[in-house]
């Protein structure tokens, strides 16, 4: 019983290592439950999802959607320091320190993005690409229920972030569960109007979204210049 | 006589102009082509109220003349073009570019005021091959770094892949033409697409 999860592990290490080597090949290897889990997104995306984030971009005036924005994209960048710390790279490091500290204090408690009207750029950092960064490759490609497309790799990444989020330590948890969701809409939300775009463009949508987000994320590991790859 | 010089004047201008054209270097190329079709959609009303076919119409003659789709349509191919027959290609090119007018008459639809950059190109006289690197900028938006590759053709500079955030059309495209060729062959993708394009 014991042997079980150390095969396990052995297995995702074994899987995660060869992620890099053999990139040209995509890995999926439970295809069918990502499908499936990709229908039940979809289907709660129509249903729940787009016409809440519609609702909310209809009825709530810009000023107050950029303030959400502002104020979740103000966390992200204090983890996106944290990752540019894990990777060295000090100067995207001192950007998003700069921003964390003058949104936090001068916007208000970051509702308002004062550094990137100051010209302090987003650098988007994560755990994932943190990981990547220190040569693991991305792993089997998996379909989250609700949150969507991910791999092995980010998604451990986004278990730490999640674990860590200072959003974890608001209380009492109805207001909690209040910010969970109006993160979960401001996401969605900035993501209307791609939907018809990607039912144009794809044949099977599954296939289509799975290429886009490996290509996007391995882009973004390699900050924008991955090497060519030959196939 | 006049008439001989206006002639001979005229198919002077004519080789002028695609000389000029193929001079034309691929950064200025798309300059020149985004602005032209940023100016339409700011200045055409029927656009502007949704009038999808001049919509597709405008990137059809502005934009995808611009492009080599048989090209295009062969690298998404991949192993798979060599087993197509000419016809075959010549067809899952037609399909495949109006596919992606389509695509992208839609993302433009959704065009507001967004600001375009070009990164410097390095390039010396003798290459054939560029990347020319743009980010687009949306209103109270992140740049998307978006990079077009283009070959040198005897008609000038012609694109054959966009990359948007590092997401290539022609490999996002590879593996669904290739899943659809080992379902139903080359003749069932040039199916799907047909259907695709009707849909």
């Amino acid at each position: 019983m014991k042997l079980k999860p150390a095969i396990l592990a052995s297995v995702l290490v074994a899987a995660l290592c060869a992620g890099g080597a053999v990139r040209a090949q995509v890995s999926d290897p439970i295809e069918p439950v990502n499908r499936a889990i990709f229908q039940f997104n979809d289907a709660l995306d129509r249903t729940l999802l787009r016409p809440v984030a519609q609702g909310y971009v209809n009825v709530v005036p810009r000023i107050v959607r950029n303030g959400v924005s502002n104020f979740f994209g103000n966390i992200s960048d204090a983890f996106s320091a944290i990752n540019n710390a894990l990777q060295g790279k000090r100067e995207p490091l001192g950007n998003d320190l700069g921003r964390v500290l003058v949104n936090s204090t001068f916007g208000i408690g970051g509702l308002f993005d004062i550094a990137s009207e100051g010209g302090i750029e987003k650098t988007n950092e994560d755990f994932g690409q943190t990981f990547g960064y220190w040569g693991m490759g991305p792993g089997p490609y998996l379909v989250l229920p609700i949150l969507g497309p991910s791999d092995v790799r980010d998604a451990v990444g986004l278990g730490i972030q999640t674990y860590l989020d200072p959003i974890n330590q608001v209380t009492p948890w109805e207001n909690q569960w209040e910010l969970i969701v109006l993160r979960a809409i401001d996401t969605r939300a900035a993501l209307l109007g791609t939907e018809d775009l990607l039912s144009g463009a794809a044949l099977d949508k599954y296939t289509f979204v799975r290429s886009a987000y490996l290509q996007r994320r391995r882009n973004l590991v390699y900050d924008g210049k991955p090497p060519k790859d030959e196939d | 006589m006049n008439r001989t010089i206006a002639f001979t004047l005229g198919a002077v201008m004519a080789v002028a102009a695609t000389w000029a054209a193929a001079q034309e270097a691929p950064d200025a190329l798309i300059k020149r082509v985004a602005s032209d079709v940023v100016a339409t959609l700011k200045s055409d009303k029927d656009i502007q109220a949704g009038n999808k076919k001049k919509l597709y119409d405008l990137v059809e003659t502005k934009i995808a003349t611009n492009f080599d789709f048989l090209r295009m349509t062969s690298l998404a191919m991949g192993r798979n073009w060599s087993k197509a027959t000419p016809e075959q290609q010549k067809a899952l090119a037609a399909e495949f570019k109006t596919l992606l007018i389509r695509t992208y008459s839609g993302a433009l639809a959704n065009y507001q005021n967004h600001v375009m950059e070009f990164k410097p190109l390095k390039m010396q006289p003798s290459d054939t091959d560029v990347t020319v690197r743009t980010t687009v900028t949306a209103q109270g938006g992140q740049p998307i770094p978006i990079d077009y590759n283009l070959e040198k053709t005897p008609e000038g500079w012609r694109a054959y892949d966009v990359t948007v955030g590092g997401v290539s059309l022609v490999t996002n495209y590879r593996e669904e033409f290739n899943n659809a060729i080992r379902e139903s062959g080359v003749d069932g993708l040039i199916k799907t697409l047909q259907a695709k394009n009707k849909s």
